[in-house]
């Protein structure tokens, strides 16, 4: 069995805090988290929930308080691993003296590339991400979108199994999200693992094979983008025919539209059992029951709202 | 060298060269050497005394000071500005970024040493429409300057491992101040008893010795510096700043940077 791109067994981080009696303040709770091979995986949170303290750990930045990592199977700490691994941290600032191609061929020298496939490989990946154009610019004089691929382009430039994305969409406009998005789904069509954070849910519904929603440094779910937004059908839609039941059903239905005799109407997914069961009673034939989903949105509200943790 | 450390190593190089505050200084520090005549002028008989005497602490002086103001920056910026975020994702160890930013503003301070060498022998050549065989001991005290500079980089470079880039600058400076007094904090501690002698002894050993590196003096007086000295001294910078860079290694391995 082929082991996991990411797995973090219990990562977890704290601050001391305060000057004279120093108290630690937990920045990520034991995180338990796992990512396949050539998945595309989306880490949720709003601000400050922990989403850069993690990638800050995996990418050996701060240390953690307990727990580990592995990546491609490896303790995440080897300078092997490294090799095989790109990030991009959030709103980046990259040395703003060197133009894009020697900024490339700086990150690839740290990987080891050698010069003869630095040569080849910087003028095609500045091709690809849009920059052939800024030739010996430098990097200072680049907009917010430029600098944004090129870092995604020193990301990738040792052509990494895994590749780390923080914030790639933030500050960007809707054509260089669009680009980045783009981007992301080729480095998932060469089959890489890409592990990337965000809060604009739209990128992580369109992008994600599987999300995880972490919000004040715990994790608070994780799945298939698919299982957590139909954990969200708090609603179905179920149509019959025979108008007549209607009477008998009415106080479990919240809203109902009647054409001849097909009847349609909304319950609540806790009433659907009791309405089925009026509806056989009263000789009603059901035609059917779609639950309505809600959007990853509404999953990631309910998870990073106060009152859920109430309820729980 | 491995290809990081190198990598590292020209990077840095490449970002002092292409500061314009090391220009000013360096035009600057080709100014006071160019000015030299003019002040042997005011002094007859002794131009080249006074021409040596401030050209060669020009070329200490502003060396020192671009040591420190960007040494200071070497690897605070870095953690300021999260570039370095970027650097230690990649198979980069900690003590090749900190020893590939510590050569690479060393590579810079000897090419402008260079430079500001070659003004100063210009500036002498017009003084004194010749040169003798004791103006080789001139390039002697422009090693001992370059050495100097190999320690005050690296203190700049300790200190700013943990400290913030102003008090590192504060810390560093008064300690090649306080190096440039070595021999009479020796001496003091040879007179000295008890408690204070030790202590006299330990600061003695701590601080650099900026005071053996410095033999402008001499040279100025055509003096021979011995084979000696040379062999003594480029230890001494050497072992010296190893160490400080081993302990900025080793403050710099553990820190978190947030």
């Amino acid at each position: 069995m082929r082991a996991p791109a990411i797995e973090i067994q219990g990562l977890s981080k704290s601050y001391a805090v305060g000057f004279v009696r120093k108290t630690l303040k937990p920045a990520l709770q034991p995180l338990h988290l796992s990512v396949e091979d050539g998945e595309t995986f989306g880490f949720l949170g709003p601000n400050g929930a922990g989403k850069t303290t993690t990638l800050k750990l995996l990418m050996g930045i701060i240390f953690p308080t307990s727990g580990s990592a592995r990546i491609l199977g490896r303790d995440f700490h080897d300078p092997d691993v490294k090799k095989q691994i790109g990030f991009l941290p959030e709103q980046p600032y990259f040395y703003d003296y060197l133009s894009a191609p020697e900024l490339l061929d700086y990150y690839a020298q740290l990987c080891g590339v050698p010069s003869e496939e630095r040569r080849k490989k910087i003028p095609a990946l500045l091709e690809r991400v849009g920059l052939s154009d800024a030739g010996k610019t430098q990097l200072r004089k680049f907009s917010k979108g430029m600098l944004q691929r090129a870092g995604i382009a020193q990301a990738i430039i040792h052509d990494p199994k895994v590749v780390f994305l923080d914030e790639p969409m933030s500050g960007l406009d809707p054509l260089g999200r669009r680009e980045i998005r783009e981007l992301i789904h080729e480095l998932k069509a060469q089959g890489k693992t890409v592990f990337f954070s965000t809060h604009i849910l739209s990128d992580a519904e369109a992008l994600c094979d599987r999300v995880a929603v972490i919000h004040k440094g715990e994790l608070r779910g994780i799945g298939v983008v698919e299982d957590l937004r139909s954990k969200t059908a708090v609603k179905s839609e179920v149509v019959w025919q025979g108008s007549h039941a209607l009477a008998s059903v009415g106080p479990l239905v919240s809203e109902s539209h009647t054409t001849g005799e097909i009847v349609r109407a909304a319950v609540a997914t806790q009433d659907l059992d009791m309405l089925l069961e009026k509806l056989r009673q009263n000789h009603a034939q059901i035609i059917s029951v779609t639950p309505v989903h809600g959007t990853l949105e509404d999953y990631f509200l309910i998870h990073t709202s106060e009152s859920e943790k109430a309820r729980a | 060298m491995n290809s990081r450390l190198a990598a590292i190593t020209l990077n840095t190089f490449r970002e002092a060269v292409r500061d314009r505050v090391l220009y000013n200084l360096i035009i600057f520090a080709l100014l006071l050497v160019a000015s030299a005549p003019l002040f042997g002028e005011i002094s007859i008989g002794l131009e080249k005394l006074i021409l040596v005497n401030v050209g060669l602490s020009a070329i200490s002086i502003f060396g020192i000071i671009i040591a420190i103001f960007i040494g200071i920056g070497l690897v605070s910026k870095e953690i300021e500005k999260r570039t370095l975020y970027t650097i230690l994702s990649r198979p980069v160890r900690r003590w090749e970024f900190v020893t590939g930013k510590y050569l690479g503003l060393l590579l810079t301070l000897v090419v402008n040493t260079a430079f500001m060498t070659i003004g100063f022998f210009a500036a002498l050549l017009i003084a004194t429409r010749t040169f003798t065989r004791d103006d080789a001991g001139l390039l002697v005290a422009i090693y001992f300057i370059i050495l100097q500079f190999f320690i005050v980089t690296a203190i700049t470079l300790l200190f700013s491992s943990f400290s913030s880039p102003v008090f590192s600058a504060i810390f560093a400076f008064a300690l090649f101040v306080i190096g440039t007094f070595a021999e009479d904090l020796r001496n003091f501690a040879n007179l000295a008893e008890g408690l204070t002698k030790w202590l006299a002894i330990a600061a003695a050993w701590l601080v650099p010795n900026v005071s053996s590196l410095n033999v402008i003096a001499q040279v100025a007086h055509a003096e021979h510096i011995s084979g000696k000295l040379v062999l003594f001294n480029t230890l001494y910078a050497l072992l010296y700043s190893t160490a400080a860079i081993a302990v900025a290694v080793l403050i710099f391995e553990r820190r978190n940077l947030k």
